[in-house]
């Protein structure tokens, strides 16, 4: 018991980077939400429930438009289909032993950041580490949200402009490590980052969204990596 | 206020939940497949590169301080600076740039 706490405290200090990013995008959703005619409360219930960049802002846009729930329904497929990817590599680094209900607990955190730091972890992924993250990160996210859509010029510009770097840091520091004595690792990273900045760049490439971009790519390097790099059992 | 807002809510929020809960919740045996378990050991690599470069860029009011945080928080990370140091700095980087921009 005592080490589930540690997890969680563990989890709340490595969360602390998640939250503050959060905290940059949220507010600017927040400022979105009430453009968009939507309360503040039901901007907050929003992220509280949903906790998803991309899929909330789309979500906006279809609010706006009157748009018909079946369509809702299918945006939201599409734009967050990247997490069941991410579902799949949690389901191998969580315990056997794990009780089976940490399961539906853990998945209601699985955004791209939580999933990121998640995939930090050495060895098996104990849940009251996710825990702990999601405890700090899912704050900043209804906070962010609250303080834009209350008020949009709050925090100045300035600050939210550096906090937007702050989940591209955490994820590089993420990345970078494991990357520095493995060559495989080095060039699967390289080619990542240079097929998506031709995805961002390219014609009809550039049509696809992130949320598509980022699964293709995922297939295709990781597919080609696992068939030509198998990684031996350790 | 439109009512119809808490349904839109709901729909989101029961596709966005399924969609992470089902893989996590029907692949409860350990993977045995060589290749599938490599696939997936690769996955979050190139889900954050993919996720980070070139997005980077423009996410701060200008360009070249979002690339200058990427450097930045690339050589941190390349001296195994924790996650919370790498990501203050980057951010820290481009607000004192910016200060000058």
């Amino acid at each position: 018991m005592e080490g589930n706490l540690n997890y969680w405290k563990k989890g709340l200090g490595d969360g602390i980077p998640v939250a503050l990013g959060y905290l940059a995008v949220s507010f600017t959703f927040g400022i979105a939400a009430k453009e968009a005619g939507i309360s503040v409360f039901q901007a907050v219930i929003m992220s509280a429930t949903n906790l998803t960049s991309a899929g909330q802002f789309a979500a906006l846009a279809l609010i706006r438009a009157s748009s018909g729930y079946l369509e809702m329904a299918m945006t939201q497929l599409i734009i967050n289909l990247r997490y069941s990817l991410m579902s799949c590599f949690l389901s191998q680094k969580i315990s056997k032993k794990t009780r089976f209900i940490h399961r539906f607990f853990i998945a209601s955190g699985v955004t791209d950041e939580i999933f990121g730091i998640s995939t930090n972890v050495k060895g098996k992924l104990n849940p009251y580490y996710t825990y702990g993250v999601i405890s700090v990160a899912v704050p900043g996210w209804v906070l962010g949200t609250f303080l834009g859509a209350l008020s949009g010029n709050l925090l100045p510009g300035r600050v939210l402009s550096a906090l937007g770097v702050a989940l591209y840091g955490m994820f590089l520091a993420i990345i970078i490590p494991p990357a520095k004595d493995n060559k495989i690792i080095s060039g699967i990273i390289l080619v990542s980052m240079v097929l998506s900045l031709m995805f961002t760049q390219l014609p009809l490439l550039n049509k696809i969204t992130p949320g598509f971009r980022i699964i293709i790519l995922t297939l295709l390097i990781a597919g080609v990596a696992a068939i030509l790099f198998p990684v031996k059992e350790g | 206020m439109n009512p119809n807002v808490y349904l839109y809510i709901l729909v989101m929020a029961v596709v966005t939940y399924l969609i992470r809960l089902l893989p996590l919740a029907f692949i409860q045996k350990e993977i045995k497949n060589t290749t599938i378990r490599s696939f997936l050991y690769y996955v979050p690599y190139v889900t954050l590169a993919v996720m980070t470069f070139p997005a980077i860029l423009t996410a701060t009011s200008n360009q070249w301080t979002g690339f200058i945080a990427f450097i930045t928080a690339i050589v941190l990370a390349y001296r195994g600076c924790s996650l919370f140091k790498v990501s203050i700095t980057a951010c820290a980087v481009v607000f004192i740039l910016e200060l000058f921009l």
